[in-house]
């Protein structure tokens, strides 16, 4: 019905989030530091990416089924009074699950890429002290 | 089935970035996190449908293969646009600077 919106929801705070972090690594002297070399900005583009595209590809989903119409209120389930209740629990279950597990993959993602990153970096240390 | 064709447009993105990578020119990883992105909300909201109301786990028929196609061509395009307006080769610049 409207699952996505939760998804776009969490998309436009962590863009926010982004957008905020990027402006601060840049400056001089940032505190925000990262062992491995991976900035907090680029694993947000991540997330953002997943859910902005995820975003995007089920709004078509929906409009496809009739579920969103390009006029007022633009949700189906917003026309008939008794269809409003079932959509927000179908957001707060589907839209809530979808969120949770883009960002739960996000975290693995990240936790296998700066361990990665860690062990390259020990090799090269290793490496260098031959 | 779009469910289906997402991953699978997944899988070939991020297998044709991997190939490339580590230079990401042409926005490919966007393109394949695009794809993954929606796959998993799908795949979250079909086990979902599947647990609370039974029935059939994928939809095949002539409207959801043709909805697969949609998507497709929806985040190729929309993957496309954002190359262009980005313009990493620079070719629009070039194209504007010799009118």
């Amino acid at each position: 019905m409207a699952c996505f919106l939760v998804v776009a929801g969490e998309a436009a705070v962590t863009t926010v989030v982004q957008k905020v972090i990027e402006k601060k690594e840049k400056q001089p002297g940032s505190e925000i530091k990262n062992i491995s070399g991976l900035s907090w900005s680029r694993k947000l583009g991540w997330l953002n990416k997943m859910l902005w595209g995820g975003t995007l590809l089920l709004a078509l989903e929906h409009v496809w089924h009739g579920e969103v119409v390009p006029w007022w209120p633009f949700l189906t389930a917003m026309e008939n009074p008794a269809d409003i209740a079932p959509m927000l629990h179908e957001m707060a279950t589907v839209g809530g699950a979808m969120a949770v597990t883009v960002t739960v993959v996000w975290v693995i993602m990240v936790l296998i890429a700066e361990a990665r990153l860690k062990a390259s970096a020990k090799v090269n240390t290793a490496g260098a002290g031959v | 089935m779009w469910l289906i064709m997402t991953l699978v447009a997944a899988l070939i993105t991020t297998a044709i970035w991997y190939i490339k990578a580590p230079d990401d020119k042409y926005k490919l990883g966007f393109l394949s996190l695009m794809f993954w992105g929606a796959s998993i909300m799908w795949l979250v909201d079909h086990v979902i449908a599947y647990l609370q109301e039974g029935g059939e786990f994928l939809e095949i028929n002539q409207d959801a293969i043709l909805l697969g196609v949609s998507v497709i061509i929806f985040g190729l395009l929309v993957w496309g646009i954002s190359l262009l307006l980005s313009d990493p080769k620079g070719v629009i610049k070039k194209i504007l600077a010799k009118q």
